[in-house]
């Protein structure tokens, strides 16, 4: 008898259990959008949420960018009379987490615009969920086209990767005088593939040659072991290796790659500029990355102010691409408030679709229909136990 | 493939191989004695890896020392885990002991994460250790050769204190009935105390060797070895000390020739330890070299 009450009383706690959740799943939805104008309207803060990985495989690069946007809102503390909040949530550098941390930040705390993420694949996981409360997005780094595709709230500060990845096989054809090469991608991160694609297409077309890629392997995020990859790729000899991914495990395989004795040289993204990597790579020759910004060549007025301001607050940390594009995505996101007049979200969206010309930190941003930014990439290279500057690519 | 290829993916299994099958000893042997999967093993690895990378960066010890220090003060860790964790829940059922193992798992996780922060730190490789071998077209690190010898040693020694001495029969005693041998006067609080300080200290080991081969450490380090050693011990037949060895090496060889010999299907290489496993269950369901277990009737 007792047994029968007791398996009873779990179906009842799991029923109401489960009915909170659907309730919950739908109120995030329409009325949150409603609730958080009048929120917005009545209250004298600005909400700016944030969300990049703090922890986890991606954890450098979050915490570089948070930096950035930190900086900013000390900086530019204050929009349209009211007082900028940041609130920033950890996305674990897992999907799952970054959709989560979205919905926390569009119905819990009813931000007004949200920045990140640091990361395609999370950026990804967070779109939707924007674009379905019609808060607009910032993004900092995410450079995989389907970001923004499909998608009118979310917008960027950094060029995608069809341009990247081009620019790499350019600079191992014409730089590099490559004629084979072998890719190493992540086969779980958006970015690693996208970029693997769009580098292998234009390497092809560059040397005119459909077999210039002797070799694709793969790994999973989280991999620490690359021997056999490695070894693979080894056998094919290729004069460059591609190998965009996280600088975590791109740094135990390029450090790898050099004690299998492959000596050729080894190219990457974007994701290489953290210390992480360089202290993994620091005694290697011919590492070579794009990326968005370069210390030493400032573009703009705001460049300067971002590596004077960044070098008092962070003493002893090098200024870095990520940092950067978190600071433009601040300013830019402010930027576009004060244009729209208001803290309506479509009117914030509809300015920040019509940035033109804006003068960031990392270059000047004009967003083209898809709410990408057209901008140069900088090619360094590891030397010196240092990152150096190695040129300079324009879109065309 | 080539007969250089070969060579050279063989020398990364037994370096692989032999760093799986090093962990899996110490899950085996708790396993083994306590009939617990002691999940903060994984953890323990990542701790020892921090305390030689401190003694080394921050302390500017010999690294040898260090080493002896990671592994000294990880052994003492494991026992204090087993006295605060899993010697109070002794009596409760053992899926309580088992969550209990998840929740200490978790807290030095994120006690790391909050101690020392979630950004990976480069570990010191020394040098007079690490260096490169080449023959011929052949090219690996020394600890391709050093992993091994290490990881048989101490199986070897394994073997020696569980059926060779006195306290090692009192953990047999133990393992195969805990109540009777408490009435045998085996004291068996402190059978369990050793059974935890050699198992630690396997973990540490297993946590430098893993530190100097993948030289990067962060806080959740840890859980990737720990789950596949997890599947190698069980591989092996979980509790046998020979099984995780040969386990260990079943999976590390197997990963790497898999990617060698199809590389489309390198992305998979954890979705095939998961295979293998559920062949060997499905055939053996206690193991390789696990023991049939008899129903008592």
């Amino acid at each position: 008898m007792r047994k029968v009450l007791k398996r009873k009383c779990v179906a009842l706690i799991a029923v109401v259990l489960i009915a909170a959740m659907a309730l919950g799943g739908c109120g995030s939805g329409q009325n949150s959008k409603e609730a958080s104008k009048e929120t917005a309207a009545n209250s004298n803060v600005i909400k700016i949420g944030v969300y990049e990985p703090l922890t986890g495989t991606n954890a450098a690069g979050g915490q570089m960018t948070v930096e950035g946007i930190e900086l900013a809102n000390k900086l530019f503390p204050e929009v349209l009379g009211k007082k900028v909040e940041l609130v920033v949530v950890d996305n674990k550098s897992e999907k799952q987490e970054a959709a989560n941390a979205v919905e926390r930040l569009v119905s819990k705390e009813k931000v007004d615009v949200i920045i990140g993420s640091y990361g395609s694949s999370l950026s990804m996981a967070g779109g939707p969920i924007a674009k379905e409360a019609g808060v607009p997005v910032v993004g900092c780094s995410p450079t995989n086209p389907a970001v923004t595709l499909d998608n009118d709230y979310y917008f960027r500060v950094c060029f995608i990767d069809p341009f990247q990845g081009k620019v790499m096989a350019n600079f191992a054809v014409e730089k590099l005088h490559a004629k084979t090469a072998a890719i190493i991608q992540d086969v779980q991160q958006d970015y690693s593939v996208g970029l693997s694609n769009y580098f292998e297409k234009s390497f092809k077309e560059l040397t005119g040659n459909q077999n210039a890629i002797v070799a694709k392997v793969n790994y999973n995020t989280g991999d620490k072991d690359f021997s056999s990859q490695l070894t693979a790729v080894k056998a094919k000899n290729p004069d460059v290796i591609f190998a965009p991914g996280n600088f975590l495990e791109c740094g135990i395989l390029v450090q790898k790659a050099r004690e299998l004795g492959i000596t050729c040289p080894i190219l990457g993204g974007d994701t290489w500029e953290a210390e992480e990597f360089l202290n993994s790579v620091k005694n290697t020759k011919d590492i070579y990355f794009s990326t968005h910004f370069d210390a030493d060549h400032p573009v703009t007025d705001m460049s300067t102010k971002f590596m004077d301001e960044y070098k008092k607050a962070y003493p002893g940390k090098q200024v870095n691409a990520f940092g950067a594009l978190g600071f433009d995505a601040y300013i830019l996101a402010i930027d576009a408030i004060n244009r729209a007049g208001s803290t309506d979200h479509k009117a914030i969206r509809d300015a920040l679709a019509a940035t033109k010309d804006f003068k960031g930190a990392t270059g000047i941003i004009s967003l083209d229909a898809n709410g990408d930014a057209n901008k140069t990439a900088i090619i360094k290279k590891v030397a010196d136990g240092k990152f150096v500057y190695e040129g300079k690519v324009d879109p065309k | 493939m080539t007969g250089e290829a070969f060579l050279q993916n063989l020398a990364n299994g037994v370096s692989l191989g032999s760093l799986y099958a090093l962990i899996a000893i110490g899950y085996t042997m708790v396993y083994g004695i306590l009939r617990l999967i002691n999940f903060a093993h994984a953890d323990l690895l990542m701790v020892a890896a921090y305390i030689a990378f401190y003694g080394i960066l921050v302390f500017s010890l010999p690294w040898w020392v260090s080493f002896i220090i990671a592994v000294v003060i990880t052994a003492l860790l494991g026992v204090s885990i087993e006295k605060v964790a899993y010697r109070p829940l002794r009596d409760a059922p053992r899926i309580s002991v088992l969550i209990s193992a998840i929740g200490v798992s978790f807290l030095l996780e994120n006690l790391g994460i909050v101690a020392i922060g979630a950004r990976p730190k480069t570990f010191p490789r020394p040098e007079s250790m690490v260096w490169n071998i080449k023959i011929g077209d052949v090219s690996f690190l020394s600890l391709a050769i050093i992993i091994p010898v290490v990881t048989i040693i101490l199986l070897l020694a394994v073997e020696f204190l569980v059926n060779k001495t006195k306290i090692g029969t009192a953990m047999r005693a133990v393992s195969r009935d805990f109540e009777t041998a408490s009435l045998m006067a085996v004291d068996v609080n402190k059978v369990i105390s050793t059974t935890f300080v050699v198992g630690s200290g396997l973990a540490a080991v297993g946590g430098i060797m893993w530190s100097l081969q993948y030289p990067q450490i962060d806080p959740l380090m840890g859980v990737f070895p720990g789950l596949k050693c997890f599947i190698a011990a069980v591989m092996g037949g979980i509790g046998n000390i020979k099984g995780a060895m040969l386990g260990g090496f079943i999976l590390g060889m197997g990963e790497v020739f898999l990617v060698a010999f199809m590389p489309d299907l390198s992305g998979y290489r954890d979705a095939f330890a998961f295979v293998i496993l559920i062949f060997i269950l499905l055939f053996k369901p206690t193991g390789i070299l696990g023991e049939k277990v008899v129903e008592k009737v």
